[in-house]
C-alpha cells in the first residue's frame, strides 16, 4: 500500500465544498444553517467569489434580494454571511483527486498536499467556456483572440484593455455584456455574429448593451476565416443557411485587433467523473436525485458544474437545497442512507432537452420538488406539462420558451404517492 | 409632426416590438402585450436611464481594480460623460462596499460608489 492511500495521513470532514463561487458559498451556507459543524470550502482563486468577482455589471440577485446588485455585491452578501458562521475556507487551494468514498486530495503552495475524508461531499467548481479550438473555425492563430470570460477577467479584475477595434463571435451574454463594456471603455466594437436564427443571451442585454451603443447583432452568420499572425489584422463574417454552412458570396471582412468568442459554457466535471459518477450527456454534468445527490452515494452536485444557469439566483436557490441534503447525509447513520432503487427517472419529450433532478424518489422527496430544464429551440404559444402515465399533473400556458431562459416546474409529493418507474414520469412542451 | 421609434420591450423572454409614436405631448405605444410594455415605451422615449459599472485603479489594495457603480440610474445620454469622471479617478484601500468615490457624477445627482470591499495589502 503507498502512503498516498493510507487512510490514517487523512483529516476528517464533514461537508467538503469544493468550489467557492456562487454556488459553494450559498451551498456552505446551507448545510451550516440545516447542522453541519465541520465544513470546508476549497477554493482554487485567491478569493472567494468565483465568477461573480468579475461579473461588475449590475442585475444580479432580483429575485433572491429583490434588488438589482452587481456580481461582487451578490457575492459579498454569500461571503459575508460564510465568515458570521465561520465557515472555513481554503484559498489558492486545488482539488487533485477525489474518489467514491470521498478520499480528497488538495494541494496549495502554501500546504503542499493534504488529505481529507468527506462525510459528504458537494461538488460546485462551475463551468468553462468553450474554446476556440472547440468550434473548428478556420484561419491562423494569432494573439488577440479570447474567450469571452477571459476578456471580463483580464478587462475587471487585471485592469488590461483587451482591444481597440473589436468582432464578437456568439451573443451569449457574457459577450454581449463585453460589447458594452468595451465600448464603455474606448474601443469600437463592430458586430457580433451568431450562428443560431436567435440568440442565446437574454433581451435585456440585447437592447441594453447592444442597441444602446448602435452595435449590430447578425443573426445565422459565423466566422469563416481569421486574418493576421501575429496579432488579429481581421475576421471574415459570412451568412449561414438553414444547415447552418456559409452561403458563398456573404463574406464580410473586419478590419479588428480582437475576436472575442461567446459560445457557450460547459460544466467542468474532470473531478465528478473520477469518483465514476454518472452523467448526463446532455447537461455534461453528474446525474442527480431530488436531493441533488449523484448516483455516488454522499456526492452532491449544484451551480453551473451541474448544469448551466441563467440567473444565479437560481443557482443560489439550488446550491442551498443541495447543501441541506449534504448536512443531513452527513450527520445519518449508514442504516439510514438508503440507495436510491427506488428513484423514477424523469423522461423528457416534444423539445424538453433534460430535467435537473433527473430522477425523484416518490418516498423520500419533500413535499414540493422544483424541476429545472431547457428547451431545444424558440416556441410559442405551448403548454408545458408534467404526465404521470397518461394522466396530465400540471399545466401551463407560456407565451414564448427560448433556448436561453431556464424553466421549471413543482412536482408535489401528494400527487407521486406509489409512483412506479413502469408508470413513469414526464415532463412535455405540447399544443 | 409626428415621430416614430422601434423599441423592443426587455421586461420579458417575449421581447414584443414595440412601435411608439410621439405626437406633441401625446405618446402612443403598440405592439405590447401588456401594460408593462407601454411603461417601458413611453419611458424610453421621454427619460431613458441607466446604472454604469465600470472599475478603477486602486492604490495599494489585494486586488487591482474596484468595481463601481452610479448609485441610481443615470440619464443615458450621461453615460459617456460619467465614463470621462471614472476613468480619471483612482482610489486608495482599504475601501468598503458603498463607500463614495466620486460625488454627483457628471451633474447627474447620482454618486459613483464602491461595488466591494478592498483590504489593504500589508507591505
Amino acid at each position: 500500500m503507498s502512503r498516498t492511500s493510507s487512510p490514517e495521513a487523512a483529516e476528517h470532514v464533514g461537508v467538503l465544498i469544493i468550489g467557492g463561487g456562487p454556488a459553494g458559498l450559498a451551498a456552505a451556507v446551507a448545510a451550516r444553517k440545516a447542522g453541519a459543524q465541520d465544513l470546508l470550502i476549497v477554493e482554487r482563486d485567491r478569493m472567494l467569489g468565483g465568477i461573480l468577482n468579475q461579473c461588475i455589471h449590475n442585475g444580479f440577485g432580483l429575485h433572491t434580494f429583490k434588488e438589482e446588485l452587481t456580481g461582487p455585491e451578490y457575492a459579498s452578501r454569500f461571503i459575508s454571511q460564510v465568515k458570521e458562521l465561520d465557515i472555513p475556507y481554503l484559498l489558492n487551494t486545488m482539488v487533485l483527486n477525489l474518489d467514491r468514498d470521498r478520499n480528497v486530495t488538495l494541494m496549495s503552495r502554501k500546504d503542499g498536499i493534504r488529505r481529507v475524508k468527506a462525510d459528504a461531499v458537494i461538488l460546485a467548481m462551475g463551468c468553462r467556456e468553450r474554446p476556440r479550438g472547440a468550434l473548428s473555425i478556420p484561419g491562423f492563430r494569432p494573439a488577440g483572440i479570447y474567450t469571452a470570460g477571459t476578456a471580463q477577467r483580464l478587462m475587471n479584475i487585471e485592469g488590461y484593455q483587451v482591444g481597440r477595434r473589436v468582432v464578437i463571435l456568439g451573443s451569449g451574454d457574457i459577450g454581449l455584456i463585453m460589447a458594452r463594456r468595451m465600448t464603455l471603455e474606448g474601443a469600437k466594437v463592430l458586430t457580433v455574429a451568431e450562428l443560431m436564427p436567435y440568440s442565446g443571451g437574454l433581451k435585456r442585454n440585447i437592447v441594453q448593451c447592444l442597441n444602446d451603443y448602435d452595435i449590430p447583432l447578425q443573426l445565422s452568420h459565423t466566422v469563416v476565416d481569421i486574418h493576421g499572425k501575429d496579432r488579429v489584422s481581421g475576421v471574415t463574417i459570412a451568412q449561414v443557411d438553414e444547415r447552418r454552412s456559409p452561403i458563398p458570396g456573404t463574406e464580410v471582412t473586419y478590419d479588428c485587433d480582437t475576436l472575442l468568442l461567446s459560445c457557450g459554457l460547459l460544466p467542468e466535471n474532470e473531478l465528478t467523473r473520477m469518483t465514476g459518477a454518472e452523467m448526463s450527456s446532455v447537461t455534461g454534468g453528474a446525474s442527480v436525485d431530488e436531493s441533488l445527490q449523484t448516483s455516488i452515494p454522499g456526492v452532491f452536485a449544484c451551480g453551473n458544474v451541474l448544469h448551466v444557469h441563467d440567473l444565479v439566483d437560481y443557482v443560489s436557490e439550488e446550491a442551498s437545497h443541495a447543501g441541506e441534503s449534504a448536512a443531513l447525509y452527513a450527520a445519518s447513520s449508514e442504516g439510514e442512507r438508503r440507495a436510491d432503487a427506488e428513484a423514477v427517472e424523469i423522461a423528457v419529450a416534444g423539445g424538453v432537452r433534460y430535467t435537473v433532478p433527473q430522477r425523484i424518489d416518490p418516498v423520500r422527496m419533500p413535499d414540493k420538488v422544483t424541476v429545472r430544464f431547457r428547451v431545444a429551440d424558440v416556441y410559442r404559444d405551448k403548454t408545458i406539462a408534467v404526465y404521470r402515465g397518461e394522466k396530465r399533473l400540471s399545466a401551463r400556458k407560456t407565451r414564448v420558451l427560448a433556448p436561453g431562459e431556464m424553466e421549471q416546474v413543482i412536482l408535489k409529493k401528494e400527487e407521486l404517492s406509489g409512483l412506479t418507474a413502469a408508470e413513469g414520469l414526464r415532463v412535455v412542451i405540447e399544443d | 409632426m409626428s415621430e416614430t421609434r422601434e423599441l423592443t420591450c426587455i421586461n420579458c423572454p417575449l421581447g414584443c416590438a414595440l412601435t411608439v409614436t410621439i405626437r406633441g405631448q401625446e405618446i402612443t405605444v403598440t405592439g405590447n402585450t401588456c401594460p408593462r410594455g407601454e411603461a417601458y415605451g413611453k419611458k424610453e422615449v421621454t427619460d431613458p436611464t441607466r446604472i454604469v459599472t465600470s472599475t478603477v485603479p486602486v492604490e495599494g489594495g489585494d486586488i487591482a481594480r474596484l468595481p463601481v457603480k452610479t448609485a441610481s440610474d443615470i440619464p443615458k445620454d450621461k453615460i459617456f460623460s460619467v465614463m470621462e469622471e471614472i476613468h480619471a479617478a483612482r482610489v486608495k484601500a482599504p475601501v468598503r462596499i458603498g463607500d463614495v468615490v466620486i460625488r454627483n457624477v457628471a451633474g447627474t445627482g447620482a454618486d459613483i460608489v464602491a461595488a466591494r470591499n478592498v483590504n489593504e495589502i500589508a507591505v
